[in-house]
Parts: structure tokens; C-alpha cells; sequence
């Protein structure tokens, strides 16, 4: 087997000085892509991104060309009808907030440009002359950098109208959220970009028909937008020469926790856990669990340090991708107190609109907090299984089956773990957990 | 989302916001209707009704005075709601623009967005509940948010979180010193900001101290009561958090402000461990082709 080695090419330009401002960006290649793409046929691009097989890296994994082509298009020397007559709109995810992942936060601030060239080459392959970067508001000083380089590429000719004399034109309004992991769902995005409540929508219909303002929309990630200008620059089969043939490209990897150097490591997707442990020195401590990509993503334990972390690989060993958040727990961490620090977060993002979720997450936080407390019952850990049946595949929208993910997965590898908790009942006066609990 | 506390200075009962319906129990008369310009009002202390186009008599709104809004504020509005295709677009970033003035959403700030976008003051409610950033009640001059979400907390994000609110004597979205006031502080503990290779990791006004300690932690407050200003990991120079809110709604000052803001430091060592680490190996991604390949052929249009 040959050695691991580390691919960059999104984070190729982050130790670069000043790696965010235009001059850098420009210099060390930047914006050259974009001429070749606004010299061809948009619908080649569609093609390219298919061809490349690039796929969403907000954590869905859908194929981006795929949905790219979605976009209702007028056929030439027809009048538009329908969805096709209306404004198409690009928004870019940038709400980075599910629990591990750290990647498009240090991306926009060190290399926002290759954000803002990738938007102009996307608006530009789905005919898109409005673009929203919707930033997490929590994270300003990614705010800044993204506004700075929207600035710097208006008076620079790369936005505004007519760009670099191709008579495509394209503005870009940087926008702020307010608090709300669920403002990452694509659809809640666009209630929460509309001015509503982070609350998800009904699908179908789709944003590629019926987005923002009910107009045909793309949703993609930060990551997914930076790594267009590369597949432009160097095509489609060089970008295959990295990764999988389902999973191809390179994929940052965000390893934190128990590791040495936790940090974000550039690496084909398909790159192992023990490669990803030895690129960062190794463990502290030795490993118990971890997730392949943020607290959604069921947790794996050391049976699985050889599992390709690709979307298939994760998912055949009954987990999933997700966001490449490799967080790393060593022995010291109790599995029960871990999954309850989870479920509460879960609680208190859970945006309300659908039952199981909003209930469920509320009874598994008091059952969990209780049994941490050391006043958990055997039966319990049913209890809770049966919770997670009820809001797995019923909930309204994806963050309630993210819900029960540590909780599932740490019964299934550390069952034992929760009964001997429960079995170390402190013999307080037990509250009934399910019984007369005033919310 | 939760919310624990009604907005300040309103009497909306949101007990539980969760409520999956946007018609929350509304027991003010503020919240009933849109609200109705001063000359229109005949008495403005006695709330009439007024009739709808139903024919339903709902109570006329209180009069929220908005005048703490100068002149430049309301031009800043005007700009942000000239940003979209749709005015009410600009409610999230109107809400931080308020909170930039007054510190907290208040009832004014409810009112003034209302009447700007042409909602209800119910609307702007419900919209301002939900999300977390957006606070009920005056903030301190400092804004300290502590992640104790899972990752954190396992590195010592709890006992950072436990030592600020002993050291304050506050608990989460509690000031220490009287809001606004030099030196007092907010504390509240935040979910997963997006830095757990650095963890634990506080933020102050929404800039990143990264790899804390429960020490590290009451240093900073220390100094943040006492007037300092110590510089982030990685982020801008300190200000205050209403500065941040007017960054939040989109304004960055004068030019050389923006420049000295964005160029503050963000490339932590964990940030770069694989840069690094790729160059100390000479490790590189397979070179691409000399030329951009010639892009594929589209099939002809139907
Ligand atoms: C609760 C929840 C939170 C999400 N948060 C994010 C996020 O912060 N960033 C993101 O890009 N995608 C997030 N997603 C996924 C988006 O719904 C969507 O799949 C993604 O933005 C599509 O972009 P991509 O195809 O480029 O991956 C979230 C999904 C759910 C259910
Ligand atoms: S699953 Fe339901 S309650 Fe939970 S976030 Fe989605 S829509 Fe809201
Ligand atoms: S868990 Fe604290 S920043 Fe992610």
C-alpha cells in the first residue's frame, strides 16, 4: 500500500500572505478560470460538473451537475413559460453549524475569492444574475473577508454588469444569519433569506423549480462552489484522478479532538481514519469513537479505522458522510454523557414545525440528562430506541433523523455502557422522567 | 428553538416559541395589528378599534415612540432593504442594525422594522424569537459566548463556561454590570461555532479565542472589565458588541476601518497543520494539465 498523502488544492493557497485579498488570489492563479468559462456555452459547464462527478459537500452528497441541470432553461427562440420566465437565483451555504464540521469557516477566510469565482462561474452555467452568500452570523470575520472580496471583484470588473466585456452580468449580496443550525437546511435557508423563521418547506416542489421568492434556485455549499474553478482549470478527468469513481475529488478533512494536531487536511475522498490519525500525529490517548462527518453522522468506533471515508464507504459501514468532521474521542469520554451533550443541542435547534422532532428530542434530552445524573432505569435505553423509531424517516425534515444518530449508534456499539450507568442509580428520589414534566 | 424569556418591554407570551403555528399567544395590544402612523391616531392614549377588512374589530396598536433611530440609522435601512429583490428580505439584517442601536431588540426596534417592511409587529416577533443572535434583552458592552457543544465541552468547554458564570455571577444571557455600561458583559454558551480543531474556543463579539483554558477564560473577562481590549486568535481588533451588529448588518465603516478588520489574523497553526504538513513532504495534487482541457461538447439544443 502505497503512503497517504495529503492533496491540496481548495486549501492550497491558505498560508499564502494575505491569502484573502484579490492581489494574492490573482497571482497564484486566481480568476483565470473564470475567462474560460464565460468563453463557453453555460451548458457546457453543466457538463463539465457532471463529467467531473463532483458532489454537494454540505453533507447530502448530491451529485452538483445533477441539480445544476435541473434549472429550467428556455429552449432557444422560445418564449419562457412557467418556471423558466422567472429569475433564476444562485445562494450559496454558508451557514456552516452542524457539530464537528469546521471547513467552510476557515475557507472563507482564508481564500474567499475562490468563493466568489466560483459563484460567478455557476450563476453563469445556470443563466443566474442574482447570487445570496447566506454566512453563519457568528462567524463576522468570515462576513468581512467574503464582503471584502465581493468588493474587490466589483472594482475589479468580475461582478457588476457585463463581466470582463462577456455581457453576462452578476451581482453578489453577502448576507448575515442570526443563530440557527436548522437555517442550514436548504429550505429553511430560503424562508430565513425571505425574512421568515428558519422553518423548513415541503418538497416538491424543489428550489430547482420553486426557490427563493418561489423562483427556480440553486443551494450549494462553500465548499462544493470553491472546488468549480479547479474542475474548470483542470478538467474533469484530472479532478478524477483523486478520489473514488462514485466519490471523486479532494475533500478537506476537519479532524479535532484527542488527536495531536487536530486541524483541516486536504485528501482524496476515500482517505481512511487511521491515514487521517497518522497525517495528525496520532492519537492522544487511545481512540474509542468518532464521527466521519459531524454529530448526524452515526458514530463509528475502532472496528472501523480502515472504512474509506468516501459516500459509499461510510455508508456501508452504517454510517454516513456527511461534512468530513472527523471528531475523535479517546477513552476518557463517556458515551452516555456525549450522546446527551449532543441530543441537546438537537433540542434546543430543533426549529418546532413537525412533532416527533420537537417532542422526541425533548424527551430524549430529560431521559439522557437523567441517566447521566445516574438516576436512568434498564429500560431506558428501550425507551429512548423507541423515541428514536418515532422520529426516524417521520420527522418533517432531515434534522430530526440527525437526531437520533448518536443515540442509535452509541446504544448499538456501547449498549453495555448505558445499562452500567443506569445500574449505578445513586439513589436519589428518581424524578419520572416521562411522567408530569412541566415544559 | 426555545425561548425562555419574553422580548423585553413586550408582553408577547412565548413560553414555549417552539409552537410549530405562527399565531403564538398574544396577550398585548401591540402584537394585534399593524401598526398605524401618529397623525392617524386620534388619541393616542386610548386604544380604540379599529376595523379590518373583515370586519373583525381588532385593538388599536400602542403607539411605539421609533425616534431612537436618527437619521442615519433610518438611511441605513433604506440600504439594506435596497439590497433585495424583496423588501422583507432585509428583516434579518434590519434586526441587527436595531440591536446595533439599542443593544437588545426592543419593542421599538420591533416597531421600527414593522412599519419599514410593512409587517406586522406579530411578524417581526416571531421572526426575532426564533433565532439566537438576536437578544431580548440589553446586552453588555462585551458579548462572551462559550461553546459547550459535544467537542468542546469533552476539551473543557463546560468548566470554561462554569468558571466565567462564577466569576460573573450571572448565568447564560445574564450581564455582569449594568448593560452597555463599560465593561459589563453578557455570558451565554453557544453551540458549535465551526472551530473544534480549536478547541475549546470562546468568542467575544463574535471573534475566535481559540484553544482556551477555565484560566485563559477569566483573564480575558478580567481584562474585559477592566477596559482592555486583548486581540482575538483570529478575527478583528476587539470593538463592542453592538460595533459587531452594525458588521452583522452589513456595514464595515470607512475604508481603511473595513481594511484593518479583514486583514486581522485568521490562519491559526491547526487552520494550516495540513499545508504544512503537505509541504514539509512535498506532497502536491496531481498536476493539472498544462492548458485548460477543451471543455465537452454540448448536445445540440433542442
Ligand atoms: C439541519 C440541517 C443543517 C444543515 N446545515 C448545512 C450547513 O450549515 N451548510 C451546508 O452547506 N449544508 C447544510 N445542510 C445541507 C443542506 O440542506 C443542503 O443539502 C446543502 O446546502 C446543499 O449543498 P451541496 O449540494 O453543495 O452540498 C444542512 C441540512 C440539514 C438537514
Ligand atoms: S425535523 Fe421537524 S421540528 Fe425538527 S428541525 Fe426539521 S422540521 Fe423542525
Ligand atoms: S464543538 Fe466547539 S467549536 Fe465545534
Amino acid at each position: 500500500m502505497t503512503e497517504r498523502t495529503l492533496t491540496p488544492v481548495l486549501t492550497r493557497r491558505w498560508a499564502a500572505p494575505r491569502s484573502w485579498t484579490i492581489d494574492t488570489y490573482t497571482r497564484l492563479d486566481g480568476y483565470t478560470a473564470l475567462r474560460t468559462a464565460l468563453a463557453a456555452d453555460p451548458d457546457q459547464l453543466i457538463q463539465l460538473i457532471k463529467d467531473s462527478g463532483l458532489r454537494g459537500r454540505g453533507g447530502a452528497g448530491f451529485p452538483t451537475g445533477m441539480k445544476w441541470g435541473f434549472i429550467p432553461q428556455a429552449k432557444p427562440g422560445e418564449q419562457p413559460t412557467g418556471p423558466a420566465a422567472k429569475p433564476t437565483y444562485l445562494v450559496i451555504n454558508a451557514d456552516e453549524g452542524e457539530p464537528g464540521t469546521c471547513k467552510d469557516v476557515p475557507l472563507m477566510m482564508a481564500d474567499p475569492h475562490s468563493l466568489v469565482e466560483g459563484c460567478i462561474i455557476t450563476a453563469y452555467a445556470i443563466r443566474a444574475h442574482r447570487c445570496f452568500i447566506y454566512v453563519r452570523g457568528e462567524v463576522v470575520h468570515c462576513l468581512r473577508r467574503v464582503h471584502n472580496a465581493v468588493k474587490e471583484a466589483y472594482a475589479a470588473g468580475y461582478l457588476g454588469s457585463n463581466i470582463l466585456g462577456s455581457g453576462f452580468d452578476l451581482d453578489i449580496v453577502v448576507h448575515a444569519g442570526a443563530g440557527a443550525y436548522e437555517a442550514g437546511e436548504e429550505t429553511a435557508l430560503l424562508n430565513s433569506l425571505e425574512g421568515l423563521r428558519a422553518e423548513p418547506r415541503l418538497k416538491p416542489p424543489f428550489p430547482a423549480t420553486s426557490g427563493l421568492y418561489a423562483a427556480p434556485t440553486v443551494v450549494n455549499n462553500v465548499e462544493t462552489i470553491c472546488t468549480v474553478p479547479y474542475i474548470v482549470n483542470g478538467g474533469s478527468d484530472w479532478f478524477r484522478t483523486m478520489g473514488t469513481e462514485k466519490s471523486p475529488g479532494p475533500k478537506i478533512y476537519s479532524i479535532s479532538g484527542h488527536v495531536q494536531r487536530p486541524g483541516q487536511y486536504e485528501a482524496p475522498l476515500g482517505t481512511t481514519l487511521r491515514e487521517l490519525l497518522e497525517l495528525a500525529g496520532g492519537m492522544k490517548g487511545e481512540l474509542k469513537f468518532w464521527t466521519p462527518g459531524g454529530s448526524s453522522t452515526p458514530l463509528l468506533t475502532t472496528k472501523h479505522m480502515d472504512v474509506p471515508l468516501d459516500f459509499e464507504g461510510a455508508a456501508e459501514a452504517g454510517s454516513m458522510l456527511g461534512t468530513t468532521a472527523v471528531m475523535v474521542f479517546n477513552t476518557t469520554v463517556s458515551v452516555p454523557w456525549a450522546v446527551m451533550k449532543w441530543t441537546e443541542f438537537y433540542e434546543h435547534e430543533s426549529c418546532g414545525k413537525c412533532t416527533p422532532c420537537r417532542e422526541g428530542t425533548y424527551w430524549l434530552t430529560q431521559i439522557l440528562q437523567r441517566m447521566v445524573r445516574k438516576e436512568g432505569t434498564p429500560s431506558d435505553v428501550e425507551t429512548m430506541l423507541d423515541i428514536c423509531d418515532n422520529i426516524f424517516g417521520r420527522s418533517f425534515c432531515a434534522l430530526g433523523d440527525g437526531a437520533v444518530s448518536p443515540i442509535r449508534s452509541g446504544i448499538k456499539y456501547f449498549r453495555q455502557e448505558f445499562l452500567d450507568l443506569c445500574a449505578q442509580q445513586s439513589g436519589h428520589p428518581r424524578q419520572a422522567a416521562l411522567s408530569g414534566s412541566v415544559r | 428553538m426555545r425561548s425562555e424569556e419574553p422580548l423585553a418591554g413586550s408582553s408577547i407570551n412565548s413560553a414555549n416559541n417552539k409552537s410549530a403555528n405562527h399565531d403564538e399567544p398574544v396577550d398585548s395590544p401591540a402584537f394585534t395589528a399593524r401598526p398605524v402612523a401618529a397623525e392617524e391616531i386620534p388619541d393616542q392614549a386610548a386604544p380604540t378599534t379599529l376595523s379590518t377588512a373583515q370586519d373583525v374589530p381588532v385593538e388599536r396598536p400602542l403607539q411605539v415612540d421609533t425616534g431612537v433611530f436618527d437619521e442615519l440609522t433610518r438611511q441605513r435601512a433604506q440600504e439594506i432593504i435596497a439590497r433585495y429583490p424583496q423588501p422583507r428580505s432585509a428583516l434579518l439584517p434590519l434586526l441587527h442594525l436595531v440591536q446595533s442601536v439599542e443593544g437588545y431588540v426592543s419593542q421599538a426596534g420591533i416597531s421600527f422594522a414593522a412599519e419599514l417592511l410593512e409587517l406586522t409587529t406579530a411578524e417581526v416577533s416571531t421572526v426575532a424569537t426564533f433565532y439566537t443572535m438576536f437578544k431580548r434583552r440589553p446586552a453588555g458592552e462585551h458579548l462572551v459566548s462559550v461553546c459547550t457543544n459535544t467537542l468542546c465541552a469533552a476539551l473543557g468547554g463546560d468548566e470554561i463556561y462554569a468558571g466565567l458564570c462564577k466569576k460573573l455571577g450571572v448565568g447564560h444571557e445574564e450581564t455582569a454590570g449594568r448593560p452597555g455600561s463599560s465593561g459589563s458583559i453578557t455570558v451565554e454558551h453557544a453551540e458549535c461555532l465551526a472551530a473544534c480543531d480549536l478547541a475549546p474556543v470562546l468568542q467575544v463579539n463574535y471573534e475566535f479565542y481559540d484553544n482556551q483554558t477555565p484560566e485563559s477564560a477569566v483573564a480575558l473577562v478580567e481584562a474585559l472589565q477592566r477596559g482592555e481590549r486583548p486581540a482575538p486568535t483570529r478575527g478583528a481588533p476587539l470593538t463592542d458588541w453592538r460595533h459587531t451588529e452594525l458588521q452583522l448588518a452589513g456595514f464595515f465603516g470607512e475604508p481603511q476601518e473595513l481594511r484593518d478588520a479583514v486583514d486581522g489574523p485568521s490562519a491559526a497553526p491547526e487552520t494550516l497543520a495540513g499545508n504544512r504538513l503537505a509541504e514539509e513532504k512535498g506532497w502536491t495534487a496531481p498536476a493539472m494539465p498544462g492548458n485548460p482541457p477543451p471543455l465537452p461538447a454540448v448536445a445540440d439544443k433542442k
